[in-house]
């Protein structure tokens, strides 16, 4: 017979409880990002545009209309950083400004279809049933439609004011968005946590506001992240077919299209303009990128 | 002549969180055709063990840090990657946990089943196919369409069970020398287990593969294997032919295993349990890695390494206390 | 599987009859005409040119004779180009879009899936970090920028190349390439993804586990799977590549659909407008059902929904 140890004789000692720090998942995912350069670096980058943008009626060197007919196009010296262009406009100052358009249309293109896309994904998700079924075959619909196409008869029939083009990107965008939310929401609902909660007798607010925001905001924040690099690619390239922002506003688009008519002669003019368009989309990109890591608990494999 | 010779090996970790010592100096042997049981609690390292004989660890952050695995006169440890490659899936084979993640979902049965015959034996498609059919049917996937149907099913349509046998036609179709079953029952139904086992059991008779099984169930390992060794923190701590290691445990934490099985307990008496936690693998254990945990423990024990002896008959322990013929 | 095409084909009709619907309104809602440029015209012209095309007849009678031309497969004439059938201007551009659409395919599939697995077998190493900042460039950098660019090094200062054009092999290259690269970097940063998920798996460790050599696990066993999104994503993408982005033909001078839809926007060409956006949806819509097959040959999973949903 197998030489049993009777109950009561317990132990030797008994090792001291091993506190095991708990994390939550943002901490977490707060960590992974930071140790992630790249991402941080974006990031930083990023926020130095954004400053800059900002700051840019107190720092621009010239008025961005300061025309010196005179001077006309000149490479890049010490009273020009960036050169000037055919109206002798200084370039870096013009850049400066388009900054702030670019961006102001790259963040308010994508709030437009973040709260559109949201509210719509976050409705058709909770509510369920038939509405979802109709709200859903609707995007599937728009989703088969060529945007871009829609974009540009919009911007050419109905003529080229902001609104318009905000709206115009927003409307472009949101579809995803939705997509994603009305994802997450649906699988939420079915979670078994979420059961869990409803029989622990948590009031609905709390679950709400502690169980299924939290879950959502994950990927909604990354989509959004890597949105805005979409939004911005969109007005440019509005711009560039003439669609986007009108003179004498210019955003970065608008400036790479006059930098890219006049390249052979004043190819500063064409590569000023694309450098911070591409290095602010390289920063949205990895930050973008960054995030998705961070949030995805299944990276957590480490 | 041992068909594995495993000696002194050790597979550690490095991570971040400092060196994880999975397997710690670990040393055992399995004879042609016999079943040799490796029981432990998970963590215990006893997948680890075997995966570092066929070279499968992940490479960073693993790395077999010593140790021999003779197969064949051959250093597996040591053996240029073709030459395992070669070796795997042909003489030695292995199957795993959990048959819904283990199997391809993209390929059919029987392509996963016909492959090591292609790639090893060199057979053509139609000689191949006809023996992955046979396979499948030895080990009792029945189809009433015929042999081929069967073949031409993907994983997903099939049950678990089911997957496992297709898993274990697939380890056996070369009829290696040795197969590792690493927790194979674990995923499946009660009722399931008792099947597969039977069945490993069957095609082990036929073919007289020898058979490493891994296990954290004592009960599977009463009813197949020839011998067992107990695991507990990377190192071994009792080895026994089986009938010895049910009647006369010779170490303080087999007996606490065995103890922990409910059927040990009358109905209405408290379920017993090991106190503690198993110890962190990330720092050097001085003496016993039971020691914390054992009510037999003396300073000895902490602080001496234990080893295995032999204390009877083919039957050696790592206990210290034992060994000095104290307990 | 086949009554799952059928249905999928019979649900385009509807989405291109709202699409018609949405876009004939659309652009003759809005302010301006297709011969408003032409205003030096004296006026009994323009009356006859307009009763010509009907335009003086009230709008939902237009749109009825509209649908009846699209029935017969008749898109109608170009405003603009009176010589020309709307029919006979897609017929003139859309082979020229698809054939730059085809290299800048290529390209994208080649140098994308390769990078991609060769970066997801060695990840955070040279080979994975340089191929994927190269992809993040090819994100970055607009392909109106990228374009312009490539014509100021390789044509203006190199010489190599002709700035723009159609007419030889040569004139090929820079376009497809400026087309093909944005493409070629999400193809390799979506293998790369979605190649180290699936050689995370489990049956990729039993793959190895059977001695199969490393080629063959990566090729046979995990490009399966891991191809998928690359999939998923070239459908919407195809039907964009082939119908000809109206940068590039813009930027290189190519007389392709593109180029001619833009021309048509501007123009307020309404024929020329409707008949490319039909045709483009079309295409989306064709693709997008291309892709699910495919998907559906790839995933044996994924065929099985299909027959039960059918």
């Amino acid at each position: 017979m197998p030489d049993a140890l009777q109950n009561g004789e317990i132990l030797a000692q008994e090792e001291p409880a091993r506190a095991e720090k708990g994390t939550s998942l943002w901490k977490d995912a707060f960590h992974r990002l930071a140790k992630n350069r790249l991402a941080v670096g974006g990031g930083i980058f990023l926020a130095f545009m954004v400053a800059l943008a900002l700051a840019t009626p107190w720092l621009a060197p010239y008025a961005y209309d300061a025309q010196d007919l005179d001077l006309g196009a000149a490479p890049p010296s010490a009273t020009h950083w960036a050169g000037t262009d055919t109206l002798g406009r200084d370039l870096f100052t013009r850049i400066l400004y388009g900054g702030r358009i670019s961006l102001m249309v790259g963040f308010a293109a994508t709030g437009v279809s973040l709260l559109v896309g949201v509210l719509y994904g976050a409705i058709a998700g909770y509510v369920g049933g038939r509405t979802d079924s109709i709200l859903m075959r609707i995007v599937d619909i728009l989703y088969a439609l060529p945007f871009t196409i829609f974009v540009v008869i919009l911007m050419v029939f109905f003529g080229r004011n902001m609104m318009l083009l905000f709206l115009a990107i927003g409307a472009v965008q949101w579809l995803t968005m939705a997509r994603i939310v009305r994802g997450q929401v649906l699988s939420l609902k079915r979670a078994d946590f979420i059961d869990a909660a409803v029989v622990l007798g948590y009031s609905r607010r709390r679950i709400i506001l502690r169980h299924i925001i939290p879950n959502v905001l994950g990927p909604v924040i990354v989509y959004t992240t890597l949105t805005i690099p979409n939004v911005m690619l969109l007005e440019a390239f509005l711009s560039f077919l003439g669609l986007g922002v009108q003179a004498p506003m210019s955003s970065w688009g608008v400036l790479i299209k006059e930098g890219a008519d006049v390249m052979e002669e004043y190819p500063w003019l064409l590569l000023f303009p694309s450098l911070a368009l591409s290095a602010t989309l390289f920063a949205l990109n990895f930050l973008g990128d960054g995030l998705r890591d961070a949030l995805d608990p299944r990276a957590a494999k480490d | 002549m041992p068909l594995l010779d495993v000696d002194n090996l050790r597979t550690w970790f490095y991570t971040r969180n400092g060196v994880v010592r999975a397997v710690d100096g670990v040393s055992f042997h399995v004879e042609p055709a016999e079943t040799l049981g490796i029981v432990g609690e998970s963590g215990s390292g006893k997948s680890v063990a075997n995966l570092s004989c066929l070279g499968l660890v992940p490479s960073p952050p693993g790395k077999i840090v010593s140790g021999s695995a003779m197969f064949d006169g051959l250093d597996l440890i040591k053996a240029p990657l073709p030459v395992l490659r070669s070796i795997r899936g042909k003489r030695i084979s292995m199957i795993f946990q959990d048959p819904m993640t283990a199997l391809n979902p993209y390929m059919t049965v029987g392509k996963q089943v016909m492959e090591p015959l292609l790639v090893h034996d060199g057979m053509n498609r139609a000689d191949a196919t006809d023996r992955a059919a046979q396979m499948l049917e030895s080990v009792g996937l029945q189809d009433a369409a015929g042999p081929e149907a069967r073949m031409r099913a993907y994983p997903h349509q099939l049950s678990g069970g089911m997957r496992q046998r297709v898993m274990i036609a697939m380890a056996l179709v070369t009829n290696p020398q040795l197969l590792i079953a690493d927790e194979p029952t674990t995923a499946l139904d009660v009722t399931v287990q008792a099947q597969i086992l039977e069945l490993i059991k069957q095609m082990q008779q036929r073919l007289g593969t020898a058979v490493i099984l891994i296990t954290h169930n004592l009960g599977v390992i009463a009813g197949t294997c020839d011998r067992v060794v107990v695991m507990y923190a990377g190192r071994f701590l009792e080895s026994a032919p089986t009938r010895d290691l049910f009647y006369s445990p010779r170490h303080p934490y087999t007996r606490a295993l065995m103890d922990s099985m409910p059927s040990a307990r009358m109905p209405g008496e408290d379920l017993y349990t090991i106190p503690g936690l198993p110890p962190e693998l990330t720092s050097e254990i001085a003496g016993c890695p039971f020691a914390p945990r054992c009510a037999h423990a003396n300073e000895i024990c902490r602080r001496r390494p234990a080893m295995l002896q032999e204390v009877a008959r083919c039957h050696t322990t790592a206990c210290t206390r034992v060994q000095a013929g104290e307990l | 599987m086949t009554r799952f095409i059928v249905k999928r084909l019979i649900e385009i009709v509807p989405v291109l009859f709202i699409i018609v619907t949405l876009v004939f309104f659309m652009i003759r809602l809005a302010p301006g005409g297709p011969f408003d440029a032409e205003k030096s015209a004296p006026p009994e012209v323009l009356e006859n040119l307009e009763a010509y095309y009907h335009l003086d007849l009230p709008l939902h009678r237009q749109y009825l004779m509209y649908l009846g031309q699209l029935v017969h497969g008749d898109l109608g004439p170009s405003f603009k180009n009176s010589n020309f059938s709307v029919n006979e201007l897609i017929a003139l551009g859309f082979p020229v879009s698809l054939e730059l659409g085809l290299y800048a395919l290529a390209i994208a599939l080649v140098i994308g899936l390769a990078s991609g697995i060769s970066a997801s077998l060695k990840p955070n190493s040279a080979r994975d970090y340089v191929p994927m900042s190269l992809a993040m460039a090819g994100i970055c950098i607009p392909n109106f920028v990228l374009g312009p660019l490539l014509v100021l090094v390789f044509a203006l200062w190199l010489g190599w190349l002709p700035a723009s054009g159609w007419d030889g092999p040569l004139h090929k290259i820079l376009p497809a390439l400026t087309l093909g690269a944005a493409y070629a970097a999400y193809v390799a940063r979506l293998t790369r993804g979605s190649m180290l998920e699936i050689l995370s798996q489990d049956f990729i460790r039993t793959a190895r586990a059977k001695g199969l050599s490393e080629a063959r696990v990566v090729l046979r066993h995990a490009l399966r799977g891991g191809i998928q999104p690359v999939v998923s994503f070239l459908g919407p993408a195809a039907a964009g590549l082939l119908s000809g982005s109206f940068v590039i033909e813009t930027i290189f001078q190519i007389p392709g659909l593109g180029r001619f839809f833009v021309q048509a926007a501007f123009n307020r060409d309404y024929t020329m407008i409707l008949g490319t956006v039909l045709f483009y949806a079309s295409l989306i819509l064709v693709f997008n059902l291309a892709v699910d097959v495919i998907e559906a040959f790839l995933d044996p999973r994924i065929r099985e929904e299909h027959r039960n949903h059918a």
